[in-house]
């Protein structure tokens, strides 16, 4: 039967083909990777040295370190968490533990946060400016920065905390209730430790975003490359500084590359350790 | 009665009931309970007697867990779950504003189907319902863990290891530990659902010898799909029947009755096993 070869024949071609298509995307993809991290690493690493990491940056940044980046970013970053993780994660207990899953208001806050999630950064910023330093009269200062970047984490760490929460088994919460335990201590000691893992997780991905942003921090956090002296003061955070080394520092392109290879490996490690929380409560929840 | 006649006098008589006549803790009266509208359990009425084991049998889906949670208001956790009717405790209506329900909860244990002990330490399995009710002292809680940890008969496996995670333990040593949990909160009632239906036949034998010696110092409420069970363990059996999707009351009396001379045709044909 000629015909039965050849048909058979034929869909062994369109099997390699698929197999190849689908090896060849995933070596784009890593391709891609590899080749940023290997440009980074060729650009950035013979500029990289402990002077580099302890002085400010003086003439633009072309000379002098990125001491005070480093500052300006850990403090819009740190304004940033203290404000969103509460209210997040608050917003998820809310939504787990006190109503209904098909509720109207939880319905209602989980479209709000969707389309929040769905943003885009610079409008996130545009906003903030209007808002923290404009109307707050808070000016350009890492707390305007770091509230509004709050307002960006919002919707990734109460969704992560969301998930988290309602991965524990529900017979915790009953048999709990039925020892006469109170909902507020069953939060306390079983529900969140239990959870713990998915908060961190969601917790590092959403530092990971902060430390990425750049957009939002453009009309808040201003981009004054001085020590900041205070959170009523302009800092500039390192997404920025990049962006500022290579669109408007003729002579900036080292210490741009050696900013970005400092900042892709904070990325990298901060992912790497998220990844390795996720991997551990999938785990945690095959064994219990 | 002269006191000069002797030294030996009875008593005076002791108002109460008679001690053979059966003293109810539990009334349940006219209940129904309701998901999202739709009839579970339709107008039982049902008396549970103090330190007696009361067994409730029935198929599938005819409302005994829903009975069970109602009990000790866990039915309140359920969203869209209406209960409806009365329940007495000790002749105090378990719904009344004045009632709290963490009183309530702790004066009846729950024991569940499958084992839930919470992902902490043996010890603190246990220590964690104490400190909630206010118990905090380190000497009161460990006698405490000790003493219901040998009315389970898990001390001597267990008290080398108190502080390893109680997820570790087999399952028939979980469901013991759940039971010891309830039991250090000293309840007057304890319900249990299918408590031994998710463990091997072993386990199953140890926690059913250990809820018969449990008998005489709780009142007992348990589900089972096991009527050779209930027949062993039980002094009184409730048998529950579907009608029009929605669990009924059949028949309700000494065990012995349920199962050999039922009066009620269903019952019969259920426990022979022709039915159900």
């Amino acid at each position: 039967m000629p015909e039965m070869i050849w048909h058979h024949t034929l869909q062994k071609i369109r099997d390699c083909g698929v197999q190849g298509f689908v090896y060849l995307a995933v070596l784009l993809v890593s391709a891609v990777f590899v080749w940023m991290l290997a440009d980074l690493v060729r650009g950035g690493f013979a500029h990289l040295s402990w002077e580099f990491m302890t002085e400010s940056p003086r003439d633009a940044g072309r000379a002098g370190g990125i001491a005070s980046i480093l500052v300006s970013t850990v403090l819009i970053l740190l304004v940033a968490l203290v404000t969103a993780v509460p209210l997040a994660w608050a917003t998820a207990v809310l939504l787990t533990e006190f109503v209904p899953v098909t509720s109207p208001l939880g319905k209602t806050v989980r479209f709000s946060l969707f389309v929040l999630a769905g943003v885009p950064s610079i409008v996130f910023g545009l906003f903030g400016n209007a808002f923290f330093s404009i109307y707050l009269g808070l000016g350009f200062s890492i707390l305007s920065g770091g509230l509004t970047l709050a307002c960006m984490l919002l919707p990734i760490l109460t969704s992560t905390a969301e998930a988290g929460l309602r991965a524990v088994p529900e017979t915790y919460r009953l048999s709990a209730a039925a020892l006469g335990i109170t909902r507020t201590a069953a939060l306390i000691h079983l529900i969140f430790p239990a959870a713990a893992p998915a908060l961190a997780a969601g917790l590092l991905i959403g530092i990971g975003r902060a430390l990425a942003e750049t957009a939002a921090l453009l009309f808040t956090s201003g981009y004054v490359d001085r020590m900041p002296g205070s959170l009523f003061d302009s800092g500039r955070a390192l997404a920025l500084h990049i962006f500022d080394l290579s669109m408007n520092v003729p002579g900036g392109d080292m210490p741009a590359y050696a900013s970005a290879l400092v900042l892709v490996s904070l990325l990298l490690c901060i992912n790497i350790l998220a990844m390795k929380l996720a991997y551990s409560l999938q785990r945690r929840k095959i064994l219990t | 009665m002269n006191a000069n006649q002797g030294a030996f006098t009875l008593g005076p008589l002791e108002a109460g009931p008679a001690c053979c006549v059966p003293q109810p803790v539990v009334q349940v009266k006219n209940l129904s309970l309701q998901y999202d509208g739709k009839m579970a359990l339709d107008n039982v009425t049902l008396d549970i007697y103090k330190g007696c084991i009361t067994a409730l049998i029935g198929p599938s889906g005819c409302g005994k867990t829903s009975f069970l949670s109602a009990i000790n208001r866990l039915t309140d956790l359920i969203p869209g779950c209406g209960v409806s009717g009365q329940i007495l405790v000790n002749n105090r209506d378990i719904h009344h504003a004045s009632s709290q329900v963490q009183v309530l909860r702790r004066q009846i244990g729950m024991v569940f189907q499958k084992p839930t002990p919470f992902p902490l330490s043996i010890r603190r399995n246990i220590a964690l319902p104490l400190n909630e009710h206010g118990i905090t002292q380190k000497a009161e809680v460990a006698a405490v863990t000790e003493q219901v940890l040998r009315d389970v008969g898990l001390w001597d496996e267990v008290h080398d290891r108190l502080d390893v995670s109680a997820l570790s333990l087999s399952g028939g040593q979980q469901q013991r530990l759940c039971i010891a949990r309830a039991l250090a909160l000293k309840p007057e009632i304890l319900l249990m659902d299918e408590p031994c239906s998710a463990l091997d036949p072993i386990a199953s034998g140890v926690v059913e010898d250990l809820i018969s010696r449990l008998q005489g110092r709780y009142t007992i409420v348990i589900v089972t799909h096991n009527l050779a069970q209930a027949r062993r363990i039980a002094n009184y059996a409730a048998f529950f029947w579907v009608r029009e999707h929605a669990g009924q009351l059949v028949e309700f009396g000494r065990c012995q009755h349920i199962f050999e001379s039922p009066s009620h045709e269903l019952t019969a044909a259920y426990v022979n096993g022709s039915r159900g």
